[in-house]
């Protein structure tokens, strides 16, 4: 059964061997002129100031948590609603429109509920 | 494909599913009302009204033959309606329990309800799944309610950080859980249980290491050993009554869907073995630890980690004998354990949900509060398993299968360890009854309210564990869940 | 109503008022001085199912009814039901439980008045019923021997019911221990009929019983017949009996006289069919029962405390009845279980009220006595210190009568006819067996000696002069009227109740209404000896006259020789007969007898050879595991070191565990 693998194992191999190659053969390839700037951690073109340890708000993750939830949403309703037309034709639209319906209201009763407690206000 | 007839059965899927869907409706009917209504005096009453509601409807049903809903995803009625019972009498008398310690505690949350609710949505879709994906999102469902009803008062350090482990290990092993359907998928090419066993073809190491990492999963959730390190912290940690929901219906719903899923999708000889050694691990670990705990949670953990371990000898046995054994076992460790967490919930005084009492502290205790303390002298026999109560006739209808199956030396140990289970679970009693109250905290001057509601749950919960141990019929009913041929009824 | 119906309601009631009663009392104090609450409650729950019972036994049409509730277990081939048998031995057994038993709860409201444990009393009686009903209800050995331990455990509580003087502690000790030797054997034989026939329900082993191989016949009917010997007190188990009238005189009368103590006859009769089968048991069974009649009735002669002069005569009935069973008339026993229930618990009741009387007595002579510096002790169980009590206590002396006359055999009477049934057919048996002739004539001696002490109980108590101290002052006083109802009731069945067994000597037997409901020959449940041989209508009229004579010389006699002499008589009989006499009256030492060969080498084996090995192998072995146990406990407490990480180790470690035994396992 493990010979079913083997292209597999092949490829995993090539994988690992060429990640250390190319990274040993820029090392050793390379020129090395390393000074202060270099050797910063790179901050999206900022400068790392301070500790790496600080706190912010957890609303931060609310938000984020709230965003992929409705993402998903997206995600699930994009495929729905491109084969749309084929229920149509099979005759069962209004239903698979109730079913995405209870889909939407069960998110909605989330949002609802999110907004009434504040998770949306920033203060 | 052809989609004309996909709805023809959803109507008729919602009623025998009823339960199931109001529960899921009316747990987000509490939400909106709580957005709006914070912390409704109904609120636990629409919970009660809907858990009995489902709980009725599910005894009326265990008898019914069982059948699927929602192409083939759920199982319904017979098994299913037992399992689901359970699950609804576990949450039921929790949120009775629940009402007055929350209040009590100060964290008396409409959301509490809906999660309660959620949670056993969660646990009916688990255990009542017949196929790979509802078993995951049942689990996952049961998962995230219970992570965050542990870490429920959250100004509590001890509660947080039971909650953060439950919910890190708890990923941990979801992990496994979905790396073992997706080998068992692969290995099939089906997420049906039934159709596995004849569409595993030559996959089988794919398979068995598939079923292998599955039962990893399920082993975490019913605190197994190795997999039941989080058990004790997050016991302690989080509110009694709830401790009590959580160590119960999530078990019973785990069981029975592993008790399918090892039915099922394996011939019984590939996996009693492992099944064997983790059941024996989980009563030894179980019960040796929990002789040196004195926090009294910290001891009704081990002591769940050990009822685990009987249960799996049950399992172990694979024979219809001993998952009806382990089935009939699962209704008196509910009842047995809601009762016990109850007690000791309403004995708290220590302001950390009981994480910090000793069990000293509670000496004497039993001449000041006669009915909690003889309340609990029944539920401590019947954990240890003292005849006649129903605690008794579980471990004999575990341990009876086993030895048919020849896991002689498996029942032995069980009785052994059963027998060194008494010393702490009578403990509690020496130390309700024989001890004088203890003059270093001042128990003498805390007035332990029993609220008439909680009194009666423990009071209802004495008296079916006093009619388990004598009335076995229940046991018969576990059993016909298993005569002919279950599979006869799947398409 | 069919007994469907019935028969949980006659079960349970009694059930609830133990429960009422007990749980009231242990829980509401407040309620505990409410005499009239629980004296009627617990009454009632007995007097509803005497009604129910003979509904039943009115409408009841011949074939045995069993009615079954659940399988309270079943475990491989063993099943066991709570099944309940309606037949005519187990109706009439419960007729008399719970009809001599409302009785005697009647009794007891008054009887027991002002006593702190009055709850208590109640709860135990209702439960003991309860405990009766089951014992004579079951319709397997498993929930025979329920209510088997059930009475006995019900004794226990009752005879050592003021358990604050050690005495009766000690009583009650001794009661339950002996019994656990009767019960032991009684549990081999269910082990042996269950090996055997695969069974424990009735149907099955009275049946198949009879045919199993005679080893294991005789032994299985040996060992019921010893566990009977403890419940009915025959030699060798019978030393209990008369220390259990420690308990208050209701008991005696109605666990110690009327009931429990029948139970071991009603097992014998129970298992008729297999005792008939055993013929060398019954020679067995016969000589016991003989051996015992006689053996307590000149104990009995002995003895001055009154309730012990009944107690003894109870041992003797008992043994009566034994013989009657190891002749194979176990209608007869029943029959005399019947009448004897009637006589003894009137006699038994009668000596309550006495003993009520005599109570006061004491009370009133302690006031009098205090101003002059002493109080004298005072036995108020005591014949040698009453007599004369016929003037104030008319009822109770009537009663007594009554039912002295019944059980001494004086014609006409309740005792004259099973009495003389019994030695009817010891008699008539002689020509079958060897022994039937033996124990024809021990027990003609007996019912003489019999008619003597029960006679000489009433002269001491009744009859001549008041004979406690300033009795010129000081009298007792009558009973209320619900102590002596249950006397007149009583009393009255103790002269009617004979007649539903007229011997043989009327119509051929045709009168003998008990016979025709409980034989086999006439479709009831107790087998009977075939093909006798027919004794001449003229010889069972002699014998009946003989018996007659015997019971009217004995009563005259001893009326005689106690209302001329008083208790003094006791005297002349000692010097009379010296050595027989002191061995009677020290109860032939067999107490002593137990205490030497078998008490205290028990207690001295254990104490020099199972204490040391107990102390250091079985402790020591014990204390071995537990501390290995709690050692290994704190050491594996240290790995739950609530570090997550090491948490998610174990269960790497279990992933690796488990894989590698589902792929290689």
């Amino acid at each position: 059964m493990l010979a079913e693998y083997g292209p597999f194992f092949i490829q995993l191999g090539l994988a690992i061997v060429l990640a250390f190659a190319f990274l040993k053969g820029a090392a050793l390839l390379g020129p090395s002129r390393p000074n202060r700037i270099k050797q910063m951690p790179y901050e999206s073109g900022m400068d790392p100031i301070g500790t790496a340890r600080t706190r912010y708000s957890v609303k931060f993750y609310l938000v984020a948590m709230i965003f992929i939830v409705f993402d998903v949403e997206v995600v699930f309703l994009y495929p729905w609603a491109a084969s749309f037309e084929r229920f149509l034709d099979a005759g069962v639209g209004l239903e698979v429109l109730g079913v995405v319906t209870i889909f939407v209201i069960i998110l909605a009763v989330g949002l609802v509920y999110d907004i009434k407690k504040g998770g949306l206000e920033f203060d | 494909m052809d989609l004309t007839q996909s709805f023809s059965s959803l109507g008729a899927d919602i009623i025998v599913s009823a339960p199931l869907v109001l529960t899921m409706v009316m747990g987000l009917v509490i939400v909106v009302l709580d957005a709006f209504r914070r912390n409704h005096v109904a609120t636990p009453w629409i919970a009660a009204l809907t858990l009995a509601f489902g709980l009725v409807m599910e005894i009326t049903r265990i008898g019914a033959a069982s059948g699927t809903a929602y192409y083939d995803l759920l199982r319904v009625g017979g098994m299913a309606a037992y399992v689901n019972a359970l699950i609804f009498g576990s949450g039921l008398l929790t949120v009775i329990l629940a009402r007055p310690y929350l209040e009590s505690i100060g964290h008396h949350i409409g959301e509490v309800y809906a999660l309660i609710l959620f949670a056993s949505t969660g646990m009916i879709v688990l255990g009542t799944a017949n196929s790979l994906i509802t078993i995951f999102v049942g689990f996952e469902t049961m998962s995230i309610c219970l992570y965050i009803l542990t870490g429920l008062v959250r100004t509590n350090q001890g509660a947080t950080e039971s909650a953060l482990k439950y919910f890190l290990l708890g990923a941990f092993a979801t992990g496994f859980l979905l790396y073992g359907i997706a080998l068992m998928y692969g290995a099939t090419g089906t997420m049906y249980l039934h159709e596995m066993q004849s569409a595993v073809g030559d996959h089988q190491t794919m398979f068995r290491s598939g079923v292998g990492l599955l039962l990893v999963g399920f082993l975490f959730k019913v605190s197994a050993v190795p997999f039941h390190m989080w058990t004790p912290d997050v016991y302690q940690g989080a509110p009694t009554p709830l401790v009590g929901y959580m160590s119960t219906a999530s078990k019973s719903a785990a069981f029975a869907s592993l008790i399918l899923v090892l039915y099922l999708a394996l011939p019984s000889t590939q996996w009693i073995g492992v099944v064997a050694v983790i059941a024996l691990l989980t009563m030894v670990i179980g019960n040796v630890i929990a002789l040196a705990q004195t926090n009294v949670k910290r001891m009704l953990a081990y002591s769940s980690i050990a009822h685990a371990g009987y249960i799996l000898v049950g399992l172990a046995a694979g024979s219809p004998e001993g998952y009806s054994g382990a089935l009939f076992y699962l209704l008196v460790y509910t009842v047995m354990n809601i009762g016990a967490f109850g007690v000791i919930a309403l004995l708290e005084w220590d302001g950390t949900q009981g994480s910090e009492q000793s069990l000293d502290s509670l000496s004497g205790i039993g001449y000041k509060k006669p009915l909690l303390a003889w309340s609990m002298v029944f539920f401590m026999f019947g954990l240890a398993g003292f005849p006649p109560l129903g605690g008794f006739i579980g471990k004999v209808a575990v341990f009876g299968p086993a030895i048919h199956s020849g896991l002689t030396w498996l029942a032995i140990v069980g009785v052994l360890t059963s027998a060194v289970s008494a010393y702490y679970y009578l403990r509690v009693l020496v130390v309700f009854f024989m001890k004088e109250s203890n003059p270093d905290v001042a128990t003498d001057n805390i007035t332990f309210s029993v609220p008439g509601m909680s009194a009666a749950v423990i009071v209802l919960c004495v008296i079916m564990l006093i009619v388990l141990g004598i009335v076995p019929t229940f046991l018969d009913v576990t059993a016909s869940f298993f005569d002919g041929n279950m599979l006869a009824t799947l398409p | 109503m069919n007994a469907s119906t019935l028969i949980p309601v006659i079960l349970l009631l009694p059930l609830a008022g133990a429960l009422f009663c007990g749980l009231v009392g242990l829980f509401v104090p407040a309620l505990r001085q409410r005499e009239g609450l629980i004296g009627v409650v617990g009454t009632a729950m007995v007097i509803v199912p005497f009604l129910a019972v003979l509904y039943l036994f009115l409408n009841f049409d011949g074939g045995a009814i069993v009615v079954e509730f659940y399988t309270w277990m079943a475990a491989g081939d063993l099943s066991v039901a709570f099944a309940y048998r309606v037949d005519q031995l187990s109706l009439v057994m419960t007729l008399v439980v719970t009809g001599v038993g409302g009785l005697i709860h009647l009794y007891s409201i008054g009887y027991m008045h002002g006593d702190p444990g009055y709850w208590r009393f109640f709860a135990y009686l209702n439960l003991f019923i309860f405990a009766m009903l089951n014992l004579v209800l079951g319709d397997n050995l498993v929930v025979l021997f329920l209510g088997w331990e059930g009475v006995g455990l019900c004794s226990y509580l009752l005879i050592g019911f003021w358990y604050t003087d050690l005495k009766n502690s000690a009583a009650a000790n001794k009661a339950f221990i002996m019994n656990r030797v009767g019960d032991f054997c009684f549990l081999l034989a269910m082990f042996l009929l269950f090996r055997e026939l695969g069974s424990l329900d009735f149907d099955v082993l009275l049946v198949q019983g009879p045919s199993l191989d005679e080893g294991v016949l005789y032994l299985t009917v040996f060992l019921l017949f010893m566990g009977a010997t403890g419940k009915s007190a025959q030699i060798p188990l019978f030393t209990w009996l008369p220390d259990a009238m420690a308990g208050p005189t209701p008991v005696s009368a109605l666990i110690h006289a009327a009931t429990m103590v029948t139970s071991g006859l009603y097992l014998l009769a129970r298992f008729s069919p297999l005792v008939l089968a055993a013929e060398g048991i019954m020679a067995f069974i016969a000589i016991i029962g003989a051996l015992t009649a006689i053996m307590a009735a000149t104990i009995a002669i002995t003895q001055n405390d009154i309730k012990k002069v009944l107690a003894y005569s109870t041992v003797s009935q008992l043994g009566f009845m034994f013989l009657a069973t190891g002749v194979g008339a176990f209608f007869v026993a029943i029959f005399h279980v019947v009448m004897h229930a009637f006589f003894k618990g009137c006699l038994f009741l009668g000596s309550g009220s006495v003993i009520h009387a005599m109570h006061d007595v004491e009370h009133q002579l302690s006031q009098k006595l205090e101003p002059e510096g002493h109080t004298g002790k005072f036995d108020p169980q005591d014949m040698r210190t009453m007599g004369g009590l016929k003037k104030f206590m008319p009822s109770t002396r009537i009663t007594f009568l009554i039912a002295t006359l019944a059980i001494a055999g004086i014609p006409l009477l309740s005792g004259f006819f099973s009495k003389d049934e019994i030695l009817f057919r010891a008699f008539e048996s002689a020509s079958t067996n060897d022994y039937g002739m033996l124990v024809w004539i021990v027990g003609m001696v007996t019912a003489f000696l019999t008619a003597v002490y029960m006679i000489r109980a009433y002269v001491l108590t009744f009859e001549g002069e008041p004979r406690w101290p300033k009795a010129d002052t000081i009298q007792p006083h009558e009973s209320p009227w619900t102590m002596t109802l249950p006397l007149w009731v009583l009393a009255i069945l103790s002269i009617v109740g004979g007649y539903i067994g007229l011997p043989g000597v009327f119509a051929h037997g045709d009168w003998n209404l008990i016979h025709h409901y409980l034989g086999e020959s006439f479709g009831g449940p107790l087998a009977e000896v075939h093909g006798e041989a027919h004794v001449a209508l003229s010889t069972e009229w002699i014998l009946l006259a003989l018996g007659a004579a015997i019971a009217i010389a004995g009563v005259a006699l001893g009326w005689y020789w106690y209302s001329k002499h008083g208790p003094a008589f006791d005297d002349r009989l000692r010097s009379r007969f010296g050595r027989l006499y002191r061995a009677a009256e020290g109860k032939y030492f067999v107490d002593e007898a137990y205490e030497k060969v078998i008490v205290k080498p028990l207690i001295v084996g254990a104490e020099k050879g199972l204490a040391p090995f107990d102390t250091y192998v079985v402790d020591g072995l014990v204390n071995a595991v537990a501390f290995i146990t709690r050692g290994l406990s704190f050491v594996l407490k240290y790995i739950q070191t609530g570090v997550v990480q090491i948490y998610a180790m174990a269960i790497v470690i279990g992933v690796i565990l488990v894989l590698a035994m589902m792929m290689f396992g």
